[in-house]
């Protein structure tokens, strides 16, 4: 079993270093949005510190949905899911081991690249660090969420609009949480500690239970 | 008494039944909440007294609440039959989740839009992103996902499952969305009617609020079954029995 998640993982992720510019989009996608909004709203320090929590959690939300709707499209169109669905491996396990080649590949970048972005924002560094750390723990759980919707929508017309219609609602519990946990931040770093411990929750329960529902929304796409 | 239930997860059996069952519902919907809405309107106290400064304006609860109470509910069974759905596998449970869903998204609409009046005299605002209207809207969102989900998939059959899967991914949402309305701990969230415990409200504006809701429960199984009955058709459009049905013979 753990021989066949280490395979997944490691397929996903040559394939990916062969195709390089599906990731760097992501990571460019998310560095765009977040130097937009200076532009949008205006440059001075006071307010761009207030913003900077919530700016950086939406443009990370956004970036991971527009990740999503190639999870499992290519192995939808040349076959390999089916294939996949066929093994006697838990269909479970297969999906997780995608989402965490997903996540290596589009939200572990993000988390690295937050440093920048608290630059951009004049954020304190223990702030900086709190959105590094939000960031280390929500931007799995919202693969693992939008993985049920990426199988849901698989293969249908207009399926990226659709994705982050029935998505986005969900991924609300996790923007409130990681913004929170670095606005807070602000005032004092132990106040945090709560709002990452609830992301800690949302990431515990995601983990127990996406995986599975992805399954059988791939079953119910794919049959 | 021993009824044969499974009998009724035909579509063939069902649909007369739906039919017969509408006007009743309809009836007593109408009677209950034009009753209660004359007695809400016009039998209860201009205010409700002490300091509390809500005068006549808070009389919009009757729909409100009961439009909000109906939005939670109706996602509970709109889940609830999409789960019966997945595991036993019956035509009927999916097309009543599917009739539920339009219902539940109007009286999600209705809770945002009362929710929105009220507001503006009492906060000066239309919105406030007040937990209780923004969960309300997250439903909403719910909602609409269902319905837009379950359109977007030409094969009924893949629709009627992912859809389904959808809907019970996002009951989730609902414990949030019910506590961000009855704040467990008043002093967390410094809001207006925050406590809404069925005993702490006056009889008079309880007994009218109950009417109203349990009209709209009549309401929404008049309304579900209207539309199960088109989707029935809809469906079942190349069996025998629909044929006969709409050419007006009479079925054995």
């Amino acid at each position: 079993m753990l021989g066949t998640f280490i395979s997944i993982l490691s397929r996903d992720l040559t394939l990916a270093l062969r195709r390089r510019t599906d990731v760097l989009t992501v990571l460019f996608f998310f560095l765009i949005v977040v130097s937009l909004f200076p532009l949008g709203v205006g440059s001075e320090q006071a307010l761009l510190r207030e913003l900077g929590p919530g700016v950086v959690w939406v443009a990370a939300l956004l970036a991971s949905m527009l990740a999503l709707e190639r999870l499992f499209a290519a192995d939808y169109e040349d076959g390999t899911l089916e294939q996949m669905l066929l093994t006697p491996q838990p269909l479970g396990l297969l999906v997780l081991a995608k989402v965490l080649a997903h996540w290596l590949l589009t939200g572990l970048p993000l988390v690295l690249i937050a440093p920048l972005i608290a630059m951009q924002y004049h954020l304190q560094d223990g702030q900086m660090l709190i959105m590094m750390a939000s960031l280390l723990l929500g931007t799995p759980t919202l693969g693992l969420i939008g993985a049920i919707g990426a199988a849901l929508t698989l293969g249908l017309r207009g399926g990226g609009i659709l994705l982050s219609l029935l998505i986005l609602p969900l991924y609300i519990p996790i923007l409130i949480y990681g913004e929170g946990a670095v606005t807070v931040s602000a005032i004092a770093l132990a106040d945090a500690e709560p709002y990452l411990m609830l992301l800690g929750a949302l990431l515990l329960l995601a983990l127990l239970l996406g995986p599975w529902a992805a399954a059988a929304a791939l079953r119910i796409s794919v049959e | 008494m021993n009824i044969n239930w499974f009998k009724y997860a035909s579509p063939a059996a069902f649909y007369p039944i739906a039919g017969r069952m509408i006007p009743w519902f309809a009836g007593i919907a109408l009677a209950l909440v034009l009753g209660s809405l004359l007695w809400g309107f016009f039998g209860t106290a201009d205010q409700l007294g002490g300091t509390n400064p809500q005068k006549e304006y808070y009389r919009i609860i009757y729909i409100h609440v009961a439009g909000a109470w109906m939005s939670m509910w109706l996602y509970v069974v709109l889940a609830g039959w999409s789960a019966i759905g997945l595991v036993f596998n019956t035509r009927l449970s999916f097309m009543m989740a599917k009739a539920v869903a339009p219902t539940g998204a109007i009286f999600t609409f209705i809770a945002l839009w009362t929710g929105a009046f009220w507001g503006r005299p009492s906060w000066g605002t239309y919105w406030d992103w007040d937990p209780r209207l923004t969960s309300e809207l997250i439903l909403f969102f719910l909602y609409i996902g269902y319905i837009a989900l379950h359109s977007a998939i030409d094969d009924s059959r893949r629709a009627d499952r992912a859809a389904a899967l959808l809907a019970i991914v996002g009951l989730v949402m609902l414990p949030v969305i019910y506590w961000s309305i009855n704040c467990p701990d008043p002093t967390q969230c410094a809001a207006l009617h925050q406590r809404s415990a069925p005993g702490s409200i006056h009889a008079s504006i309880l007994w009218p609020m109950l009417g109203a809701t349990l009209g709209f429960w009549s309401y929404s199984f008049a309304a579900v079954f209207a539309r199960l009955r088109g989707i029935i058709l809809l469906r079942e459009k190349d069996n025998a029995w629909v044929a006969e049905l709409l050419q007006g013979e009479p079925k054995p």
